[in-house]
C-alpha cells in the first residue's frame, strides 16, 4: 500500500501509524469492562439475574426433594438440576440482551456517532463488545459457580471431561450470543424500544428452553421449537457437562447430542456474524 | 503531493435530497488551510446537512467535495485521523472520568495530543477525576470540546460548540480556539453567537435555504451597502429617526446645529444620539430578513436590500 501518498499526515514528523486495530479493541474491552459494572441496571438484571433466579427456585421447589431421571435412579438436587440451565440463560443474557440493550442505547444516545468520526475501527469495537461479554461471562459464571457450591451445596463435577464439555460450550455460546446481540441491536428503532423488543424474545427462550421449566416436561412441539434456538443447545450441552450421565435418557433423543449442541451453535454465530456485518452502522444512514 | 497546496475543503456544486425536499441546494465551497469559516444561518437551512457530508456521515445527493483531498464518502481510518469533530449534540451516557475519555479517544490517533495538556486547555483539571454524568452542562460541552482535539486534527468541525458556556468560559475557548489556529488547525465553525463567529472567523458564509447567499471575509461580508453606518437619534418633535450615511460625522454635525437652532435647552445636543457600524450580527440579520421577505423570488440577490443612504440635508428635512 502507498502508505506515504494516502497518508495525509505523512508531512508531519515521524509519519505516525495508525493503532493497531487487535490492541485498539483490547482497550476497548477494558474500557468497556469497566464501563458494565458501573451501569447498576446492567449489573443487575444481566450479570446477576441468572444466580437470584437460582435462588429463588432453589429456595421454592427444594421442598419438593431431588429430581430423578426415572424410578430406582439416582436423582440431584433442584439447585443441582437447575444450574446448568442458569448457566446457559447466562451465557445468553450477557451476549443477545446485554449487547443488543446497550448498543441500541449507544445509537440512540449518539456514542456511535461519535466513534463513526473518529479513526476506531469497527472491528476493535466489535472486539471491545465480545471481549466485555466474555469477561463478564466468565466472572458470571464463577459466581454462580461458586455460591451453587458453598451456599446451595451443589456437588460439581470432578471429571477433566465435563470441565472440557462446559468450555467449549461456554465459549461458543458466548461468542454465537454476543454476535446475536449486535445483530439483534439493529432491530430497535430507538434506545428507549431496545428493552421492549429485547427483553420478551429472551425471556420466551427461557421459558421453553429449559432455563425455567425442565425441558422434558414440556410438550414435543415446544421442544421442537425451541430447537430452531440456540438457548436450548447451550442448556442441553451445559447439562451433559454438569448432570449425571443417567440424565441424558430424559433429552429428546435420550442422548446430550453434543455434536448436534455445536452444530447448532457453530450455525447461529455464522448467523450472528453475517447479520451483524451486514446490518452494523455507526449511524443510521438516509438514503 | 498537490495535497499540502490545495485548500482543506473543496465544494462544488453541492446538493442533497432527502426524498422530495431539498436541503441543499448547490452550494460552493472553499476553506484555505489554516483558515478559520464561519458558517452561518437559521436552524433548517442547510448547515447541519452541509457539514454532515463533509464529516462522511451523509452522503450527497450530486456535487463534487473533497475534504483533505479526499471524498467524504469513502475517506478511510487515515483520512479521519485528520478530523476533530465536536458533534451539535453529545452523548448523554458519563459513566467514564474525563481522564478516562480522553486516554480511550486519545488510543485511536496515531499522533495524539497529551491528554493532561487536553485537559488543561479546556479547564477541566480540577475534574479531570469526575465521572462526565455528574458534570454540568458546560463542563461536558468542553469534554466534547476536548475529544474533537485529542487527535490533533488537522481539520476541526465545530458545531455549535460554545452552547450553554457562561461568558467566562465562552472567553476561555475563544483563546484554546486562537491557540489551535496558531498551529495551523483548519476550523468549520457554526454558531449562533455571531460576536463568536466575529471573533474566531477569518472568513464567514451565510446559508439561507440551502444555498450561500454571502460569503466573505468576516468585515466585508454582505458588501459595501450592508456596511454603511447608521445614525439614529430622537428628533425635536420625540420620534425615534435613523439614517444610514457614508458621512456620519457630517450627519451628526448637522444634527448638533439643528439642535441648537432650535433653542430647546439642550445646547446643541440631539436626544439618543448613536452611530452604529453594522456589526456581523446587523448584516446576517438584515441578510436573513432580505431573504425571507414574502415577495422575494428565487435567485435573491447576494446583497441585502440597502436602506436608501441620505444625505445630511435630506435627513433633516
Amino acid at each position: 500500500m502507498s502508505a506515504v501518498t494516502a497518508q495525509p499526515a505523512a508531512d508531519r514528523a515521524g509519519a505516525a501509524r495508525l493503532p493497531g486495530v487487535l490492541a485498539t479493541g483490547l482497550r476497548r474491552m477494558t474500557y468497556e469492562v469497566r464501563g458494565y459494572f458501573r451501569s447498576p441496571d446492567t449489573v443487575f438484571f444481566t450479570f446477576l439475574f441468572p444466580l437470584v433466579m437460582l435462588g429463588i427456585f432453589t429456595a421454592a421447589f427444594s421442598s419438593a426433594g431431588e429430581i430423578a431421571p426415572g424410578p430406582g435412579t439416582e436423582g440431584v438436587s433442584v439447585g443441582a438440576y437447575y444450574l446448568p440451565g442458569m448457566l446457559a440463560a447466562g451465557v445468553l443474557l450477557s451476549g443477545v440482551q446485554g449487547l443488543a440493550v446497550d448498543i441500541a442505547g449507544e445509537k440512540g444516545d449518539g456514542t456511535l456517532k461519535r466513534l463513526g468520526g473518529t479513526p476506531l475501527s469497527p472491528v476493535s469495537y466489535f472486539i471491545g463488545k465480545l471481549g466485555q461479554v466474555f469477561v463478564t461471562g466468565v466472572l458470571q459464571a464463577a459466581l454462580l459457580l461458586l455460591v451453587s457450591a458453598t451456599v446451595f451445596g451443589v456437588a460439581l463435577p470432578t471429571s477433566g471431561e465435563a470441565w472440557l464439555t462446559f468450555a467449549w460450550v461456554f465459549v461458543l455460546g458466548t461468542v454465537a450470543s454476543a454476535l446475536l446481540g449486535i445483530a439483534l441491536s439493529s432491530v430497535p428503532r430507538s434506545s428507549r424500544s431496545a428493552t421492549a423488543v429485547v427483553v420478551p424474545i429472551v425471556l420466551v427462550l427461557q421459558f421453553i428452553s429449559g432455563v425455567y421449566l425442565q425441558f422434558s416436561a414440556l410438550p414435543e412441539w415446544m421442544q421442537n421449537l425451541a430447537s430452531l434456538f440456540p438457548l436450548k443447545w447451550m442448556a442441553q450441552g451445559m447439562r451433559a457437562a454438569f448432570l449425571p450421565e443417567d440424565f441424558a435418557v430424559l433429552e429428546q433423543h435420550g442422548s446430550w447430542d453434543l455434536g448436534w449442541v455445536a452444530v447448532w451453535l457453530l450455525a447461529w454465530l455464522v448467523i450472528g456474524l453475517v447479520v451483524s456485518r451486514l446490518t452494523f452502522r455507526w449511524i443510521r444512514r438516509d438514503a | 503531493m498537490d495535497q499540502i497546496q490545495s485548500p482543506a475543503v473543496r465544494v462544488r456544486g453541492l446538493r442533497k435530497a432527502y426524498g422530495g425536499v431539498t436541503a441543499v441546494d448547490g452550494i460552493d465551497l472553499d476553506i484555505a488551510r489554516g483558515e478559520t469559516l464561519a458558517l452561518l444561518g437559521p436552524n433548517g437551512a442547510g448547515k447541519s446537512t452541509t457539514i454532515e457530508i463533509l464529516e462522511g456521515y451523509r452522503r450527497r445527493s450530486s456535487g463534487e467535495v473533497s475534504v483533505l483531498g479526499a471524498d467524504p464518502a469513502t475517506g478511510g481510518r487515515a483520512w479521519r485521523a485528520e478530523l476533530g469533530i465536536v458533534l451539535q449534540s453529545a452523548p448523554e451516557t458519563g459513566l467514564y472520568t474525563v481522564r478516562e475519555q480522553l486516554r480511550q479517544f486519545a488510543g485511536y490517533s496515531p499522533h495524539p495530543r497529551d491528554v493532561d495538556e487536553v485537559i488543561a486547555a479546556v479547564g477541566l483539571e480540577r475534574k479531570a477525576g469526575t465521572r462526565i454524568s455528574k458534570l454540568s452542562g458546560g463542563q461536558r460541552r468542553r469534554v466534547d470540546v476536548a475529544l474533537g482535539i485529542i487527535g490533533r486534527p488537522q481539520l476541526l468541525f465545530l458545531d455549535e460548540p460554545t452552547t450553554g458556556f457562561d461568558p467566562e468560559a465562552r472567553r476561555e475557548f475563544w483563546g484554546l480556539i486562537e491557540q489551535l489556529k496558531a498551529e495551523g488547525t483548519t476550523i468549520l465553525l457554526t454558531t449562533h453567537y455571531l460576536d463568536e463567529a466575529a471573533q474566531l472567523g477569518d472568513r464567514a458564509a451565510v446559508i439561507l435555504d440551502g444555498r450561500i447567499v454571502a460569503e466573505g471575509a468576516i468585515d466585508q461580508l454582505g458588501g459595501r451597502a450592508a456596511r454603511v453606518p447608521i445614525v439614529r437619534w430622537r428628533d425635536a418633535s420625540g420620534a425615534r429617526r435613523e439614517q444610514r450615511t457614508e458621512r456620519p460625522a457630517e450627519l451628526v454635525a448637522a444634527l448638533a446645529a439643528d439642535a441648537e437652532a432650535a433653542g430647546d435647552g439642550r445646547d446643541g445636543e440631539p436626544a439618543e444620539l448613536e452611530v452604529i457600524r453594522p456589526s456581523l450580527e446587523d448584516v446576517y440579520l438584515e441578510l436573513v430578513s432580505a431573504a425571507s421577505a414574502p415577495a422575494e423570488t428565487p435567485g435573491v440577490s447576494s446583497a441585502p436590500t440597502p436602506t436608501p443612504t441620505a444625505t445630511p440635508e435630506e435627513a433633516r428635512a
